[in-house]
Formats: structure tokens, C-alpha cells, sequence
């Protein structure tokens, strides 16, 4: 099996070590991950604000760089679910039946990490060991647009050492929203401060997820108010070991 | 507010004022988390609840499919019954009908049944331009009237009020209106709902013309359907002499028997009961029994456009039962007047672009005003994938402004991204940019995030939205794919 790891633009920019640690974790359950150097991001951010012309060429650039692979990992809810959700609509927008039939292969190919550890690789224990208290926000996309349900929750209740403690109000929106969060700042911080209360509410030292770009945006308001609590991806506590730690 | 929703701001604007209201915040949150959790009770007692959103959304999506044909043949039964029908391109030939048919009976009043489709398109403030007072007779929409306020839910269209503030309405404006409210009036509710009781009392038993909208229209039988819980609905719609029924053509159905689905579907989803007080359902003019004289005007105002919108056109099933904007975490904070219109939270932010299209600010606003997060769709009866509307209307507004000579920043910055991300070389460059970027921010912010990480501080321009109220992560001096590059994927001792 031919496996790529789709890195997302914003883990390739600004969350490095998140993408590590995804490698880190395949490669410790036997999985050699390829990286196609000619990804660049899934176009989400052009079609959620409507610029569906602008996100015809870097669909392109999706399917071309992962054309051929068995499955397409990413440690991204959200992306996973622009590559199986919208570039159809990108590829119909374009007119062009080629570009049609290639996102009909790379979309059902395209996993969330969760998916891709427990569904594919049939684990919930991956080895990891990480001893803090953890609270964990499911992100929109992940619980509603892909449907990982508690996929992450039961991989987390296998790492050692660690007390998974449950969030009030967890399935609500934590305001983030792409350029939402930038168009309709107000609003998107106001969600985004009922979010970060109930994570303090529950007295974790770590909040985790799926997606890095939520992350940032709770994570930004916990550091502004110095509330105490830091942010983590997910990959990063499954590929915590005893060893490394 | 002015009681016209004419003349609003964009959304964001809109919405920033909202979100400093606390008394708005706190009545918000306390009552769509009340009804979000009667919905969540009632429609988890149903064992097939995901199966009968299939039938819901199947029996609105064949009567869309068919919509000509259905309102002929609903013309024809109406007409057969004895009512009379009157079609009406858009608000104004509408409201032109219902003064014109009210001024024949030399009636200077009317007595309302809630409806959409009446506060759609202004009916009150025209009638009241002709000299025709219309008083609203449901509860809540007595309480916007009164304060002279304007609509801020479908369902419950006072619901930024509390008690104490209907309270304080009641005192003030009823006597304005007719009977005065008692002088020991307190603000318990059956003490506010008996002085409404009270006051609308004399109005239906003076009213001589009767409006109302329909929630569903039976195309086979000529019946209109109305779904209440106060009662005051069935008055409407019994005691005057002549009734006039305004409604969008979208709400016809094909048979009797298409009502199963909507009526199981309708309550559960909007007050949260197993089943609504009261269904009043009427075809024509039964001789010697209610009204003698029957008007229904069949409007369109917009909906012909929606339903030639492919992707769009899903939002013509809406049943208005108000479960998508209890849900919305947006319209939670920031309320309904935010959205400028009588259609409010999600639906409304895909409803107004399509039925007026999204030419406007204001309009073009509302496609925007969601976080995408899903909610919406997961609660709708009638399974209107609303994100994907809202992102097709997105499209819609951006499309619209293709051809400006100047095109806007964001724009610009949407054109440039998607050029960088055209090419991963492009790409790698921009991101060793962001690199320097980020060395040289962490040295002037001297910032750290919880964990160590530097922060880039507050950064001017655009990105102040971000950094106004939220750290921001300094960009890395390496990005992931310069160091697969340079560790071969970590195997050079990169410590993957």
C-alpha cells in the first residue's frame, strides 16, 4: 500500500512539528509514508469564501501530486473533508471531465488521520504514551462534514499515563470558520471565549484536536488570557512514547 | 430599533453591536438552549426520525420538481371551493391585493395570524400606509408590534425580549393599541399571556377581515394549512367575514396524504412538542360556516429565482420551523436583527441572497455570516445541506464582482494565495519568506505561547482581526517541507 501524507498548507507553514509527528507515528506502526513534494494545500480556503476559479488550479495541483497513491493521510478534519466534499464542485466549476474523474479517485482515497489509524490500519492503541490531563474538542469538520465520531477518543483512551477529561458543550463551533474568523472577527472571538471557559472548566492541562487551524484560534485566546492551558494536535500525543519523553 | 429592517448595516457590523447587548446575550443563550434541548428530546422519542427527514425533504423536493402543474391544480381546487385566487409577482402587487380586497369590504382593520410570508413582504406597513391598522394577534409578534420593534426569530419573533421587559411593553403600548393592560400587571407569564387575551379579545370579535399566511397548501384538495399553538390562529381564521391568505408558492404540496410527513416533521422541529395545539386546515367556503369570503394570493417575490438556482433551490423545502437558528452558535450571540430580515440565522442567510439575489452590501453580507461548523443542516427536517449553499452563494457574490475595474484586497490576496499554491515551488518560497518573517517577529514580540513557542505579537492591517483578541503562533524558521527536504523525510537524523 502506497501511502502519502498530505501535510496541509497551514501544518506546512506554521505547524511543522505536527507533520513530524505524524511521520514519526506511521513509521512506528509500520506504515513507510511518502511525502509528494508537489502538494501545496486542498483549496479550501478559496472555495469557503467563494473564489471557486481561483481553487480550479490548486485542485489540480492536489490531484496531480497525489494521483497513484492507495491513501492520502491527513491530519486534518477539514481538509479531509474539502478533498472528499468540494472538489467536485471545483471540478465541475471547471468544465473539465478530466480533472472530474481524478477527484473521484483522490476524494474517497483522501483519510483523517483517526480514520486512517483505526479504519485502515484497524489500531487504538498506537503505543503512545503522554501522562497529562487532556480535554479534547471535535472539531466541525471532523464530526460533522467527514463523521470521524469518536474515532480520536478511543485512540486517546489507549495512550498510557493519560486522563482524558470530557469538554461541556463539545460539539459546538469554536468560531474559527476559515476567513470567518477574520471577516466576522467579533463574532468568531465571542464563540471562541465560550469555547476557551469550557476548557478551562475542565481543569485540563492540554487541549487536543484534529485540526491545527481551530487550534490556533482557541489556542490564540487561552495564551492572550495566559488561562494556563496549552493546545496540541492529535498526532502529536499519539506519537508521545515513554522513550522520547 | 425603527421597526424596518430597511437601511441595516453588513452583518459584521451589525453584529458587533449585537454582541455588546448583554441583556440580548443573556436572553439568547438562556432561551434557544431551552429549545435546542426540548428538540433534541422530542426527536430522539422518534425511532425513524432519519427516515421520515427523507420523506419530508422527498414530498417538498417532488412538489419543487412539478411546481407549475401543482399550483394549477391547486388553483383549480381552491377556485372549485369556492375561494377566490390571486397571483403576485412580487411584495408590492401582494400587498396592493390585500388593501384593495380589505377597502372593498370598507374595513379599516384586520386581525393577523402569524405568517412569514406577510412580514416578508411588508403587509402591515403598507396596509398601515392605506389606513388599514393590522394587528397582530400571536404572542410574541403582539410583543414586537407593541414595542415597535422588529422580528428577531421566525418562530418566536421576540424571543431578545425577557419577561420583565414584555412587562414593561404591555403597560406602555396597550393602551395605544385597545385595551390597557391591567395597572398590577406582573411578569409572570400566564399574567402576561391573560392580558394579551385580554387586549386581543375585543379585536376578533370587532374584526370583520382576517389574514394569514399557510404552512402547507394541499394541491389536490384546496386546502391551506395553518399550525399554531395559541389559538389565535383558529379565531383569524373562523370569525371574520372574509379571510385573505397570503402565500409563497412554495408551500404547496402535491396530495392530502404529503401533509404525514410535515405535520410529524413541523412541531418536533420547531416549538420542540410532539404535536402543535392547533391545525387548522380549510378548503374554500363552507356555506353558513366561517368565513363567507375567501381570498388566497399565491406570491412569488423572488421564489421563481430561487428555484432556478440548481444548488439554491433545496432551500424552497424550508418548513420555517426555526431549528437551524437554535442551533446556530452564531445566531445565538449575535440575535436575528444582525441579519437584517424577517428570515434570520441560517436559512435566512441563504434565503435573502436567494430570493433577492446579491447585489446589495447587506445581502451580499449574509452568505458570510456562518462559520461553516454544520449544526444547521444536521437539525433541518427537511435536509437542506445549508454549508453547501452557503458556499454556493459565497461563489455568487464573489462571481458578482468578477467584472469590477477595481477589484477588492481580498480579492487580490485570493488571486496571489491560489498562485502560490499553484506550484509548490512558489509555495516553498513564500514559506521561507514566512520564515524570516517569523524570526524577525519573535525578536520584536518577545512572546511566548503556553509550551514555549514564540508568539508573533500584534500585527497591523488585516491581520489585526486575528491578533486583536488572539496569539498567534510565530511562523516556523523551517517549514515541513524544507525539512523533509533537508532530512530526507527525517531518515538524515532529523528526529522525525
Amino acid at each position: 500500500m502506497r501511502v502519502a501524507l498530505q501535510i496541509t498548507c497551514v501544518n506546512d507553514a506554521m505547524f511543522p512539528e505536527t507533520g513530524k509527528a505524524v511521520v514519526r507515528l506511521l513509521r512506528r506502526l509500520g506504515v513507510d509514508v511518502e511525502f509528494p513534494a508537489a502538494q501545496t494545500c486542498c483549496a479550501q480556503p478559496m472555495v469557503n469564501t467563494g473564489y471557486l476559479d481561483e481553487a480550479v488550479p490548486v485542485v489540480r495541483t492536489f490531484v496531480d501530486a497525489f494521483a497513484g497513491y492507495d491513501a492520502i493521510v491527513t491530519p486534518s478534519g477539514s481538509c479531509a473533508g474539502s478533498a472528499r466534499h468540494q472538489h467536485s464542485i471545483v471540478a465541475e466549476r471547471s468544465g473539465d471531465p478530466v480533472l472530474a474523474a481524478a477527484v473521484a479517485q483522490t476524494g474517497p482515497r483522501t483519510y483523517e488521520l483517526s480514520e486512517f489509524l483505526v479504519d485502515v490500519l484497524g489500531v487504538t492503541d498506537v503505543g503512545a504514551y503522554f501522562p497529562h490531563r487532556v480535554t479534547y474538542h471535535p472539531t466541525c469538520h471532523s464530526l460533522r462534514m467527514i463523521g470521524v465520531g469518536d474515532r480520536p477518543q478511543r485512540l486517546l483512551e489507549q495512550v498510557r499515563g493519560l486522563d482524558l477529561v470530557e469538554l461541556p458543550m463539545a460539539t459546538e463551533c469554536c468560531g474559527f470558520g476559515g476567513t470567518f474568523a477574520l471577516k466576522n472577527a467579533d463574532t468568531s472571538v465571542a464563540m471562541g471565549a465560550d469555547k476557551a471557559r469550557h476548557v478551562c472548566d475542565t481543569g485540563a492541562e492540554v487541549l487536543v484536536a484534529g485540526d491545527n487551524s481551530c487550534l490556533m484560534h482557541i489556542g490564540g485566546m487561552l495564551s492572550r488570557q495566559r488561562a494556563g492551558v496549552r493546545v496540541m494536535h492529535l498526532a502529536e500525543i499519539l506519537a508521545a512514547t515513554e522513550d522520547a519523553a | 430599533m425603527s421597526g424596518t429592517f430597511v437601511g441595516m448595516p453588513a452583518f459584521p457590523t451589525a453584529a458587533r453591536a449585537a454582541l455588546g447587548d448583554t441583556q440580548l446575550r443573556t436572553n439568547l443563550a438562556h432561551a434557544t438552549r431551552t429549545i435546542r434541548d426540548k428538540r433534541a428530546a422530542v426527536v430522539a422519542e422518534v425511532e425513524d426520525w432519519e427516515d421520515l427527514r427523507l420523506s419530508g425533504a422527498g414530498v417538498k423536493e417532488a412538489a419543487l420538481r412539478d411546481l407549475a402543474t401543482h399550483l394549477e391544480t391547486l388553483e383549480a381546487s381552491l377556485t372549485r371551493a369556492g375561494a377566490t385566487v390571486h397571483w403576485a409577482r412580487d411584495a408590492e402587487e401582494a400587498c396592493r391585493i390585500v388593501a384593495d380586497v380589505t377597502r372593498a369590504h370598507g374595513a379599516d382593520e384586520v386581525v393577523k395570524v402569524k405568517s412569514m410570508a406577510t412580514a416578508e413582504i411588508g403587509l402591515n406597513e403598507a396596509l398601515a400606509a392605506e389606513g388599514i391598522a393590522a394587528w397582530e394577534t400571536d404572542l410574541a409578534e403582539l410583543i414586537v408590534q407593541l414595542g415597535e420593534d422588529l422580528p428577531s426569530h421566525i418562530l418566536v419573533p421576540a424571543i431578545h425580549r425577557n419577561r420583565a421587559e414584555i412587562r414593561d411593553i404591555f403597560l406602555r403600548r396597550m393602551a395605544g393599541a385597545g385595551r390597557p393592560a391591567p395597572a398590577d400587571l406582573t411578569d409572570e407569564p400566564a399574567v402576561l399571556a391573560g392580558a394579551a387575551r385580554e387586549h386581543l379579545r375585543e379585536k376578533f370579535l370587532r374584526a370583520t377581515v382576517g389574514v394569514s399566511g399557510a404552512n402547507f397548501a394541499v394541491a389536490e384538495t384546496g386546502t391551506l394549512v395553518v399550525v399554531e399553538s395559541e389559538g389565535n390562529g383558529r379565531m383569524c381564521l373562523t370569525l371574520p367575514e372574509v379571510l385573505i391568505s397570503v402565500v409563497g408558492i412554495e408551500k404547496v404540496l402535491a396530495t392530502w396524504a404529503d401533509l404525514d410527513p410535515m405535520l410529524r416533521l413541523l412541531p418536533r422541529s420547531s416549538t420542540g412538542e410532539r404535536m402543535n395545539p392547533y391545525t387548522s386546515t380549510w378548503s374554500g367556503v363552507t356555506p353558513g360556516d366561517g368565513p363567507q369570503e375567501v381570498h388566497v394570493v399565491l406570491l412569488d417575490n423572488g421564489r421563481t429565482r430561487a428555484l432556478a438556482d440548481d444548488v439554491g433551490r433545496q432551500a424552497l423545502r424550508c418548513i420555517r420551523c426555526s431549528a437551524c437558528l437554535n442551533v446556530c452558535p452564531v445566531y445565538e450571540r449575535v440575535g436575528g436583527h444582525a441579519y437584517g430580515s424577517v428570515y434570520p440565522g441560517p436559512i435566512g442567510a441563504i434565503l435573502n441572497p436567494l430570493l433577492r439575489g446579491v447585489s446589495d452590501e447587506q445581502t451580499a453580507s449574509l452568505p458570510y455570516a456562518s462559520s461553516l461548523c454544520g449544526a444547521c443542516f444536521e437539525v433541518c427536517p427537511v435536509l437542506i445541506d445549508i454549508p453547501s449553499v452557503l458556499v454556493d452563494q459565497r461563489a455568487a457574490v464573489v462571481d458578482s464582482h468578477r467584472g469590477d475595474r477595481l477589484p477588492k484586497g481580498e480579492a487580490l490576496t485570493m488571486r496571489a494565495t491560489a498562485w502560490a499554491f499553484s506550484d509548490s515551488r512558489r509555495l516553498a518560497w513564500a514559506e521561507r519568506a514566512s520564515g524570516l518573517a517569523g524570526r524577525v517577529l519573535t525578536r520584536i514580540s518577545r512572546t511566548t505561547l503556553p509550551g514555549g513557542r514564540p508568539a508573533a505579537g500584534r500585527l497591523p492591517g488585516p491581520a489585526a482581526g486575528w491578533t486583536g483578541a488572539r496569539d498567534l503562533p510565530a511562523p516556523p524558521e523551517e517549514s515541513f517541507r524544507a525539512w523533509w527536504d533537508r532530512t530526507d523525510g527525517g531518515r538524515d537524523g532529523g528526529g522525525a
